[in-house]
């Protein structure tokens, strides 16, 4: 053999027997192996010696390690390793071994060259290839099988290597100890020895290697560490085999061993390099036995047979379910593998995917979740009572559920039972029966007599086509009266055969009973005896001879000649078909001569084709028969056959049968064994029926034994006591015999009762039953099921099965009161209910008695269903049928199915409860019920009154209340404003409902890094460390309080009166001749602030003894009244604090209610004066008496909104005085002359330090978050966010505007308010010359206009703007209006004018006109009409925040915002920051002011009337505020008051004081004089009585007081109205 | 007083908050009070209140026991609004500072008898990590503005929470003239006996 062939054939072994012994074996003989396997068994005695002898092993070591390791990158930072190969290590492996079994079979005389020298070459040419090999493996995982057998491989392979090794240990006595590396393996491996070691013998050599080894142990040693581990598994592993060669060679001689191994032992050994396969071929052959499948997805074509189509069921509507998830690639895998292993497809489906099982997964778990929360142990162990609840039969939703349950009572009453057939039956019990069963079929047809109708019907018809035939009026068409005839006739027709089979079946069945009769007699003749106690008699009924033949013959005469007609009719047709069919025929016949023709001539040339072409022609027409005429003899015939079969024989007896059960039944001691045994048979059994109700039994009927008749009588009424409608009643039959087991012969059901059977009205019923039971007994009886015989030779056979009937009745009982107990009828199922029940889904749908079927449809349309999942089937099924119309499906949707069962009473009524009516507005939140508390929970508790304020307010809107106005246009425009308002209040509402995170949480803010208000991060930190009680406290902001959680008393308005200045003083009323305290001063003299030209001259005569004057203070507010004591002299200091309480409006202290307080707080100081009224002189030694009076000098007034918004008010306020003070006059103090007054003079009027604050202090309430939407551009929208921003990092108190509302709820550019617009024309052309007072006109004029804040009008939302005309068109506004129309007229005068946004007070933030005048800025309150310079230090302005003109905004950005250190150049980038600029310029917006404003020339007439009503009312008010007293009035001093206010009006009310005081001491020189007038812009009449009211005038107790009161009203244009009211004291001086 | 026609119905509530869990926290103390409609009065009891600091029990169950009575009775004409208990609990954090450990509301069991309820508790989270950190080291963490909040269902889509621990409260109720004036809070004899309270700790 040749070597190499066997190496061949050994590797092969190897790759596939993978273990050594079975390689040995295979070479040596199987008693070998044998022997091997035992030695397996042995104690591994010489482990402890491999252990120690590893050391030697250390050539392997790399391989063992590179092989057995599954990582390969340890290797590949080693050198290259030899024999990765499993063909080379094979190869190499068998031949070393080879080659030392020879050498330790034999001496050692063999050279080492031989041994050593071939196996270096072949390692080192294979090292590059390994590297390749190894290369390919790192990234293919897929190659891991590979890798796995070439591992399994080399360790059989490496443990051939071990042995080799450990074969020269032994032969080595002592191993040197030590730790070969991989390295030195490999050098070992691919170390090429050259010549030197060839020489040595092999013993030599081993010294030499030795000490090879014993140096490389020096250097190597520490790499060789690491090796340890794997070199002793490889040692473990190997171990087993190894010892067997041991042993081997150990125990049997080495000889036989080679002789077994070597097949031609020669004596040489060939030398030849190693077997070396390159990888390709190496791969070529694995490839042959590897498979990898492939990722790729497989064509469907190859999954399929051919030319096979893929199919899918699911779109051929078979439910297929759902596949399990699969990963895609993993199928690829899957499929391509099944495609290789079995190609016949077996393992995929029609469609060409493998076949799978639907998805047993359910989509949700079956196990209760988990609470949420664990129970604790004890809990869980813890024992609950639990009530036994009834048990409510649920088989169905009980929509009424509401009714009792058990109401219900089904009465069943089960009357008897009769067998149609028993087994017990004998022959003759048969034939009764079959008998009794004709004769009920007889005595039913009897009833009926359908015969005889049909015969009537007959004649009818008959007399119908006499009459029509020849008609006795003509007046009908002819063509109608042929039709009916026609149809009269087929009516005819079949009447007439139905009244023949009916003929026929009555004489048929007599017969038949007849016959059945004859056979029962005979059968009783024949056995002697009688069963039955039937008995058939037939009456005879004679009949008249000739009368019935001769209708016999007419009647036949009758039939013929119909039949006649009816033939001829049918020939004629007949005929015509026949004609046509023949012409047809012959048509075809001369065709098919001439094809005959021709094809002869054709068959003389073709003759074979004849015959194909013979059968060409196809099919012959057959000839047509000609019909014929039939003969009326044969007709006669006809009918006279037919009438003798199926009719009675004229003058035949009419038979009558009648059975009676009045036979005699034969005694049992006379009739034969069999029918004794069968009677026995009958007595021993019994019969009893169970009744089940909704398929369980409830009740049972008593055993009752059967009758000689097969009869049992039950008579038993069952009370089913029912919760829901019925499904299915049945009864049960059942039979039992003796005492042995009973039997259930058949079942019956029982129909369920209408609603409207009720007992002892339901009819009694017999429903027959029948059994499919086979028995056969042994006597007399027929038995059931098995074939019995009437005929003695046992023919004619009959099968019959026992049936029977059963006569019941059942009924809906009734209750005590006569009410049938029956479920409701929503219970009731419509027909479906079978369907119902298997499905959830559509039970609970359908409980509402299914009226939403399309919905449902609908809805198994949306969700997929899966119409083929047999899950769904019932469903499937229902909505076909609802949908296929056999229902009926209404064709509305209900939105709300339910809701008709919620409505328990009717909406008419539900709106005139006034409860529900109280909770709807409450919950609307309307004002006047917002905060109702306690709605009484009765209708009858609740007053009407409740609703008479919402019903007068909601009457108002359409009504124009003209009482509080007076004047329509008034009335109008407040109307119109309410409803601004009210509109603008829902919004509110609605945006008070969105809420923002601080609403609802307090979080502290984060420290702003940059800003200065709260400081760094680090400084707060810092602050943490602060003393908690500094020994210098600073002063802390007051803690606010949000408004909702408060109530009544807990807010309080504290004032602090601190002081006064130049309070006006009196004047001693002796001199008349005063000079005037004021001359008269120019406009310029006002600002010009020149000191020292105007000190007035003041009187000479003032007493500086005397007190000037006595003022004190009275605040009132939500009409408390507190007054300060009295101080004295014009400069008092009062230093008082006077505490308020405050309510809010219903009690409601949310912030927007807080915000729409109209209150005001009043201000007013009075003069006290003491009267001496002592009468006599005499007694003023002895007492003082004397009378206060107090006297009105000037008032202010704040808004509680100001207040409310400011949270604290703080400064020296002009007090309002009246132009005419009568009596008083400012007092020059003489003494400080030349000092103060020059400041002082400047300013007129008196001045009022405060100090105003509400306690606890209260969150004011912001405006509406809302963002409005804009027509403005948006980059401008965003400019001006930015603007804004920008601003507000620098100043953040300062406020910048540059958008407003407004008063449709747009967010507007705030310059488009800005435009030049006309003043009245005739305002104008007072001063023509005097631009100055022109100004002044129109500023008055602006300030007439009534002033209205927006938070209180608006409940404090937001800061709407109106544009000018709808100010005007309004006539309310608050400061920004006023500004806007001032501004513009300034503008429109040519001046130039800026609108000023800034804190004033006592408004708070506000908006003020800033005009250039030549060198002067002035800086006007529009809402007073008074002008200030800007270096005036009683201007109200406070601060400036921006400026705005029309065609920009200017942000102050200089230090300090006092008008009076600020610089108003605007043109100065540093100190203004203008919002249009280089980068953004001003893009010429529009303006939404109109292009000119409109003004109506007011009514003068209807001023008048206003005037003089006004008067009257308050002349009324003062009487009313006077109860105790009679209130006088000086009609003369009226009339003068009167004639001097339009004198003040003209001056403005300036000026006029000394005159007309000169003139009223000229006048009234003998009274005491004190009063004033009044000034105020119109805007109702409340305001009007307030301020009067505020006076204080009416308070005077002097007996002899008189009054005087007049109204002067000076029109404006456009309605705006200037009030002056004058009020005056009188009393007499004596 | 016409007994038989009332106009209203009153409730008596009264009972106990007995224990909370908080895992995390110790030393702490709660405040109860009561919110409830425009058509409730109380008639009688504390309507609010504040309880002892209690600590964590040294055994297994680390529970806060407070057995904090509530005595409270309402007159009321109509069951909108019906009362709800709101609690919230405070306690000290690591520098000594109360803050607020939980808040929670339940509804007073509307049939009579003895009811156990165990509310989740929680508080507000702060806007951000850094506001929280903030707040975690100067110890003013994020409150309601008004506990009663949580009693509310307006405004709650702008807050964020997280839920810290449980507290037990414990009711007896007993209804006077309900029935007479129509509404039927269920028969008593089979809500009975600590029985109906089934899903202990999901406050509905």
């Amino acid at each position: 053999m040749n070597p190499r062939e066997e190496k061949v054939s050994i590797i092969t072994e190897e790759s596939t027997a993978n273990d050594e012994d079975a390689e040995v074996g295979r070479r040596e003989k199987s008693s070998k192996v044998q022997r091997q396997q035992r030695k397996k068994q042995p104690p591994r005695a010489d482990s402890e010696e491999m252990v120690t002898g590893k050391a030697q092993p250390g050539q392997e070591e790399p391989e063992m390690h590179l092989l057995s390791m599954p990582a390969r990158r340890g290797p590949r930072s080693l050198p290259p390793i030899p024999s990765m190969s499993r063909t080379g290590f094979a190869e190499f492996s068998m031949r070393e071994r080879l080659r030392e079994k020879l050498q330790a079979a034999r001496s050692k005389a063999e050279s080492a060259l031989l041994q050593e020298i071939p196996t270096p070459r072949p390692r080192r040419l294979r090292s590059p290839s390994e590297k390749e090999l190894e290369t390919e493996f790192g990234p293919e995982p897929c190659k891991e099988s590979q890798a796995t057998s070439h591992r399994n491989d080399s360790q059989s392979y490496s443990r051939v290597k071990f042995h080799d090794a450990v074969q020269k240990i032994k032969s080595k006595p002592q191993a040197p100890p030590g730790f070969p590396s991989a390295e030195e393996a490999y050098n070992f491996f691919t170390f090429s020895f050259d010549p030197e070691p060839e020489e040595p013998t092999v013993k030599a050599r081993a010294k030499n290697r030795d000490g090879t080894h014993q140096e490389e142990e020096g250097e190597e040693e520490s790499p060789a560490g690491g090796m340890n581990k794997m070199v002793l598994n490889v040692i473990a592993r190997a171990g087993t085999p190894q010892k067997d060669e041991e042993e081997l060679l150990g125990s049997q001689d080495a000889k036989d061993f080679l002789l077994g191994l070597d097949p031609a032992p020669d004596e040489f050994v060939v030398v030849r390099p190693a077997e070396y396969e390159g990888t390709h071929t190496w791969l070529e052959k694995e490839k042959e036995l590897l498979f990898f499948p492939s990722r790729r997805a497989v064509p469907t074509w190859k999954k399929l047979p051919e030319n096979v189509q893929p199919r899918f069921l699911e779109d051929e509507g078979l439910y297929t379910g759902a596949r399990p998830e699969v990963a895609r690639a993993q199928q690829n895998v899957v499929e391509n593998r099944l495609l290789r292993q079995e190609p016949e497809r077996k393992w995929f489906g029609d469609d060409g995917r493998i076949l799978a099982l639907p998805s047993p997964i359910k989509p949700f778990s079956s196990r209760p979740r988990p609470l949420a929360q664990e129970p604790s142990a004890q809990a869980g162990l813890e024992t609950h009572y639990k009530k036994a609840v009834k048990y409510v039969h649920r088989t169905q939703h009980v929509v009424g559920s509401a009714d009792p349950p058990g109401s219900f009572q089904l009465d069943i009453d089960i009357s008897g039972l009769i067998f149609t057939h028993h087994p017990c039956f004998s022959r003759e019990h048969v034939l009764a029966a079959k008998l009794a069963q004709l004769y009920d079929q007889y005595l039913a047809r009897h009833q009926r007599s359908k015969a005889k109708f049909l015969t009537d019907k007959l004649q009818a018809l008959r007399n119908a086509v006499q009459t029509g035939l020849y008609p006795e009026k003509p007046h009908q068409s002819l063509d109608a009266t042929q039709k009916t005839i026609k149809e009269y006739k087929s009516e005819i027709r079949e009447t007439r055969k139905l009244r023949d089979a009916e003929q026929e079946k009555d004489r048929t069945l007599l017969k038949t009973i007849v016959k059945v009769w004859k056979e029962m007699k005979s059968l009783r003749e024949f056995q002697r005896f009688t069963n039955t106690p039937l008995k058939l008699v037939l009456r005879k009924e004679k009949v008249d001879q000739k009368a019935d033949e001769e209708a016999y013959e007419a009647e036949i005469q009758a039939e013929i000649s119909e039949l006649m007609e009816e033939h001829t009719e049918e020939y004629e047709q007949r005929l015509g078909e026949y004609r046509a069919s023949y012409q047809q025929w012959k048509a075809w016949k001369k065709a098919q001569q001439k094809a005959k023709k021709k094809k002869k001539k054709q068959a003389e040339e073709h003759p074979e084709g004849e015959a194909e072409e013979e059968l060409y022609p196809g099919e012959e027409p057959v000839k047509p028969i000609p019909p014929e005429l039939l003969d009326h003899a044969v007709l006669e015939q006809q009918a006279r056959e037919r009438a003798a079969h199926s009719r009675r024989r004229p003058g035949e007896p009419v038979l009558l049968p009648e059975l009676s059960l009045t036979g005699s039944v034969t005694p049992d001691d006379q009739c034969p064994r069999a029918e004794v045994l069968r009677r026995e048979d009958v007595k021993r059994r019994s019969v009893y029926l169970k009744v089940l109700f909704n398929s369980k039994e409830v009740s049972r009927t008593v055993s009752r034994q059967l009758g000689a008749d097969f009869c049992v009588h039950f008579g038993q009424i069952f009370n089913l006591q029912i919760f829901n409608w019925p499904e299915s009643l049945t009864l049960q039959v059942y039979e039992t015999v003796g005492h042995s087991s009973t039997t259930l012969l058949a079942e019956v059901f029982l129909p369920i009762p209408e609603t409207t059977t009720v007992t002892r009205r339901a009819p009694v019923e017999e429903v027959e039953f029948s059994s499919s039971q086979h028995v056969t007994l042994d006597h007399e009886g027929v038995g059931s099921g098995v074939p019995f015989s009437f005929e003695a030779d046992g023919s004619n056979q009959l099968i019959l099965m026992t049936s029977g009937r059963v006569s019941h009745s059942v009924a809906w009982a009734t209750g005590d009161n006569g009410t049938p107990l029956i479920p409701p009828p929503s219970q009731q199922s419509l027909g479906f209910r079978s369907a119902l029940k298997r499905a959830d889904a559509i039970s609970s749908i359908g409980t509402s008695g299914l009226t939403d079927m399309k919905k449902l449809a609908k809805w198994a349309a949306e969700s997929k269903l899966d119409p083929n999942d047999p899950n769904n089937a019932p469903l499937m099924q229902l909505i076909s049928i609802a949908t296929s119309g056999e229902s009926y499906v209404p064709d509305f949707f209900r939105l709300e199915q339910l809701q008709q069962e919620f409505n328990f009473v009717t909406s008419e009524e539900l709106n005139r409860s006034k409860r529900f009516r109280l909770l709807c507005l409450r919950s609307q939140e309307v004002p006047e019920f917002r905060n109702y508390k306690q709605i009484p929970a009765y209708d009858r508790e609740i007053l009407e009154k409740v609703f008479q304020d919402y019903e007068k307010r909601l009457r108002d809107k359409s009504v124009i209340e003209t009482k509080d106005h007076i004047d329509t246009h008034r009335a109008i425009v407040a109307k119109y404003l309410q409803q601004v308002r009210e509109s603008v209040v829902n919004r509110f509402l609605i945006a008070k409902h969105h809420f923002l995170l601080s609403d609802l949480v307090v979080e502290e803010e984060v420290p702003n890094m940059s800003s200065e208000g709260s400081g760094i991060l680090g400084l707060s930190l810092f602050k943490l460390a602060e003393q908690k009680r500094p020994l210098r406290p600073r002063r802390k902001g007051r803690k606010k309080v949000t408004a909702q959680n408060l109530s009544d008393g807990d807010i309080k308005l504290l004032v602090n009166i601190c002081r006064a200045y130049d309070i006006p003083v009196r004047k001693p009323p002796a001199s008349k001749s005063q000079q005037p305290a004021r001359s008269s001063r120019t406009f310029s003299d006002r600002h010009a602030a020149s000191p020292g030209a105007h000190s007035p001259p003041h009187s000479p005569d003032t007493p500086l003894s005397q007190v000037s004057v006595r003022p004190f203070v009275e605040v009132s507010f939500q009409r408390t009244i507190c007054h300060t004591t009295t101080a004295e002299g014009p400069n008092p200091s009062w230093n008082e604090e006077l505490e308020f309480p405050f309510r809010a409006p219903n009690g409601d202290y949310s912030t927007a209610s807080l915000q729409s307080v109209k209150d005001d707080v009043f201000i007013n100081i009075f003069d006290e004066v003491l009267h001496d009224i002592l009468e006599d002189d005499r007694e003023r030694g002895s007492g003082i008496h004397t009378r206060i009076e107090r006297h009105w000098l000037g008032c202010v007034k704040i808004p509680f909104s100001t207040i409310y918004s400011q949270a604290r008010i703080d400064g020296t306020f002009k007090i309002n005085t009246p132009p005419v003070l009568l009596g008083y006059s400012k007092e020059r103090n003489v003494l400080l002359e030349r000092g103060l007054d020059s400041v002082r003079s400047l300013s007129e009027g008196s001045y009022l330090t405060l100090f105003i604050t509400i306690e606890p202090q209260l969150v004011p309430g912001e405006s509406v978050r809302e963002k409005f939407d804009s027509q403005e551009d948006e980059k401008l929208l965003q400019a001006t966010e930015k603007f804004q921003a920008e601003c507000a990092l620098k100043f953040p108190t300062r406020q910048c505007l540059t958008t407003v509302t407004d008063i449709s709820g747009k967010t507007v550019f705030v310059t488009r308010y800005l435009k030049p617009l006309n003043p009245p024309e005739e305002l104008l052309n007072v001063y023509p010359n005097n631009p100055q007072a022109t100004a002044e006109l129109v500023a008055r004029y602006v300030s007439l206009i009534p002033f209205l804040p927006d938070t209180v009008s608006f409940a404090g939302i937001c800061d709407l703007w109106s544009t000018s005309d709808q100010f005007l068109d309004l006539l309310a506004g608050d400061e920004e209006e006023h500004a806007v129309l001032l501004c513009d007229y300034f503008l429109f005068l040519g001046k130039k004018a800026w609108l000023v946004m800034g804190n004033a007070i006592p408004e708070g933030p506000t908006a003020y006109v800033l005009t250039w005048e030549q060198n002067h800025y002035l800086i006007w309150n529009p809402c007073s009409g008074h002008f200030y310079a800007q270096f005036d230090t009683f201007c109200p302005l406070k601060s400036v925040s921006c400026l705005i003109g029309p065609d920009n905004i200017w942000f102050n950005i200089q230090q300090y915002d006092s008008p009076l250190r600020i610089n108003f150049d605007v043109t100065k980038p540093k100190l203004w920051k203008s919002f249009f600029s280089r980068s953004l310029p001003y893009p010429g917006l529009s303006s939404v002011q109109p292009e000119e404003l409109i003004y109506q020339r007011t009514d003068k007439a209807a001023a008048a009337e206003l005037q003089d009503r006004i008067e009257k009312m308050l002349k009324e008010k003062i009487m009313d505020w006077r109860p105790r007293h009679l209130t006088r009035w000086n009609r003369h001093c009226t009339s003068t008051l009167r004639h001097f206010l339009p004198l003040l009006e003209r001056s403005q009310g300036e000026d006029v004081e000394d005159e007309h005081r000169a003139e009223l001491q000229k006048q009234l020189g003998d009274y005491r004089f004190s009063g004033f007038p009044l000034h105020m812009p119109y805007s109702e009449v409340k305001p009007l009585i307030e301020a009067v009211y505020s006076t204080g005038v009416h308070n005077t107790d002097v007996p002899n007081v008189e009054f005087a009161l007049a109204v002067y009203i000076h029109p404006y244009p456009k309605n705006v109205l200037s009030v002056w009211i004058y009020v005056a004291s009188l009393i007499r001086n004596r | 007083m016409a007994a038989a026609n009332p106009s209203v119905f009153l409730l008596m509530v009264n009972g106990q908050v007995e224990s909370a869990q908080f895992p995390e926290y110790d030393d702490l103390y709660c405040k109860y009070c009561f919110v409830y409609g425009q058509d409730w009065a109380p008639t009688a009891g504390l309507e609010e209140g504040i309880s002892q600091i209690t600590s964590k029990s040294q055994d297994m169950r680390r529970a806060l026991v407070w057995n904090f009575p509530i005595d409270v009775t309402f007159k009321s004409t109509n069951p909108y609004g019906w009362p709800q208990i709101v609690l919230s609990v405070y306690g000290p954090d690591v520098f000594g500072n109360d803050v607020v450990r939980g808040y929670g509301a339940v509804h007073v069991p509307f049939s009579p008898g003895r009811h156990k309820r165990t509310i989740p508790m929680f508080v507000p989270e702060s806007t951000s990590t850094l506001q929280k950190f903030t707040s975690w080291f100067m110890g003013r963490r994020p409150e309601y503005t008004d506990p009663k909040v949580v009693a509310q269902g307006e405004g709650r889509e702008v807050t964020r929470v997280r839920s810290q621990g449980f507290v037990t409260l414990l009711f007896n109720v007993v209804t006077k003239d309900m029935r007479k004036l129509g509404y039927d809070t269920g028969p008593a004899d089979t809500q009975g006996i600590a029985g109906p309270s089934l899903p202990q700790g999901i406050p509905r």
